[in-house]
């Protein structure tokens, strides 16, 4: 075992520390032990000795493995292979014990036992084997119903909230559509064909659980297209503080309905005589802020489905972009040809026109909106209007901040209310 | 005139061997460059002349910050 100072301290903190189950581990594991040394040296030395890519994989696929190799070879010899594996998960990463006994069986015999549930694809992430050992975990992987997720420039492994499965605000079957995009791409997950990586979250509803709108190039995010059901007796109960905010998951009692939930809605839509609750539908953008804080007295209407966004993602060059409205309803019925049609003609002009490493993202600032929605067909909308999302022609003197500062605020409608 | 399959794959990986060590290529290059020359070739063809080439451990993937379609080789990073 290495003399590992630096890292020792990491495990003097309040949380469980990774450094102890590494050295748990290391125990019976000597490439876990070299693991823990190079990333001693790394913290000494103040740069990484890993290097990344490659040609290793498993036949006939272009994803799922992530070669992995440190520089320093001759030191820490358990570490000079440390491929990574991604392991496609299963939608909504439901598991069953005994699927989650074989795959640790299987990562104890052909790698270093360690292994992160999920990486921010959403696959399990087995860290750390040599390449020989590639093929016959793959073998046993397969034979146990797994596959490989995506990786490289690769349509990546699909993941999804769980929707209708535990959530009542789950608008379409997040975890039906994710299994069924899952099998419609499985082409291009496993060869990598695109100028750069695709992923796919879908959300069952605008709380946005696996936080599609930042995280995905295509996020797919349960929307409702008619009007917020009101149950103005419960909204009496709410105000009145029989019933408690959030589910009594806040520590208030009792909600101030003007202030807490009128004067907070981003788009002002809603009015409260102390008696009625009221929302102008048209103007509601879906926060669900109204609907998280009195569940039992509003919710989500009846005609529901998803808005499909595209383009987030975090380039260092230009900083974090989240996704971009492009469809702003569309039905989510078994199969989602629909949502398969978009999705591969949305592709299809990313590939034509995308440079190598250019998200799809970027190739819509390139190009402009205008040439997507062109090409894959789609009519333009309100809702695909990102900015300007508020007045750009307000000119700010001293006196408005001072009065800021004093508290006066500014409605988009009313202007100054105090 | 768009080619048949197994000249189609012969040719893609003639063009993957002749690129070798000057340049690498992407899938969508390689689609790019056989509908230059054979503009009828379907795009689903190429698509599986390259599956079938790398199903057969003729050609690889690599990543080298985006995946390529490069001749195997072992790599200097695998020394043992």
């Amino acid at each position: 075992m290495h003399k590992t100072p630096l890292l020792d301290q990491l495990e003097s903190g309040p949380w469980p520390s990774f450094v102890t189950d590494l050295k748990r581990v290391a125990a019976r594991k000597p490439q876990t032990a070299d693991l823990l040394g190079v990333l001693e040296r790394s913290y000494k030395d103040k740069i990484t000795h890993w290097k990344h890519g490659g040609i290793v994989g498993v036949l006939g696929y272009g994803s799922g493995i992530i070669g992995r190799y440190t520089d320093l070879p001759d030191e820490f010899p358990g570490v000079e292979h440390f491929h990574t594996i991604r392991v496609n998960h299963p939608s909504g990463w439901v598991y069953s014990t005994k699927a989650l006994r074989e795959l640790m069986d299987i990562w104890d015999e052909h790698g270093s036992s360690v292994l992160n549930m999920h990486g921010s694809t959403g696959d399990i992430i087995f860290l750390g084997t040599r390449t020989e050992e590639l093929e016959p975990c793959f073998a046993k992987l397969t034979s146990k119903g797994w596959d490989l997720g995506g990786s490289g420039s690769a349509f990546r492994s699909p993941s999804c909230c769980i929707g209708p499965a535990r959530c009542e605000w789950a608008m379409y079957d997040t975890m039906e559509a994710c299994y069924e995009l899952t099998q419609e791409f499985q082409f291009d997950l496993h060869r990598p064909s695109y100028p750069y990586k695709y992923k796919l979250k879908l959300s069952g509803c605008p709380n946005d659980c696996v936080a599609a709108v930042a995280r995905a190039d295509c996020s797919v995010i349960g929307v409702w297209k008619d009007d917020i059901r009101i149950d103005q007796s419960a909204v009496q109960a709410y105000a009145g503080g029989e019933l408690k905010p959030r589910g009594g998951a806040t520590k208030w009692d009792k909600l101030d309905i003007q202030k807490d939930v009128v004067e907070l809605c981003p788009t002002q839509c809603m009015s409260w005589d102390g008696k009625t609750l009221k929302i102008n539908n048209r103007e509601c953008n879906h926060c669900m802020h109204c609907i998280n804080l009195m569940p039992q007295a509003l919710r989500p209407g009846t005609e529901r489905g998803a808005a499909f966004l595209l383009g987030s993602h975090a380039p260092i060059l230009e900083g974090a972009q989240m996704s971009w409205v492009i469809v702003p309803f569309m039905e989510m019925e078994k199969p989602f040809d629909n949502l398969k049609e978009l999705m591969s003609n949305i592709a299809e002009w990313w590939s034509e026109h995308g440079k190598n490493r250019e998200r799809v993202g970027e190739l819509i600032l390139r190009l402009g909106m205008r040439s997507l929605l062109e090409a894959i067909g789609v009519e333009p909308a309100p809702q695909q209007v990102r900015i300007p999302r508020a007045n750009p022609f307000f000119f700010w003197h001293q006196s408005d901040f001072d009065a800021e500062a004093k508290g006066r605020r500014y409605d988009t409608r009313q202007g100054f209310i105090r | 005139m768009a080619l048949p399959k197994e000249e189609l794959v012969e040719y893609i990986y003639k063009m993957v061997e002749a690129a070798q060590g000057k340049k690498q290529l992407k899938a969508k290059d390689i689609e790019k460059a056989v509908l230059k020359e054979h503009p009828d070739q379907n795009k689903n063809d190429i698509k599986f002349a390259i599956k079938e080439l790398i199903d057969g451990g003729r050609c690889v993937y690599t990543y080298f910050g985006g995946s390529f379609i490069e001749i195997p080789r072992v790599e200097g990073a695998a020394k043992h």
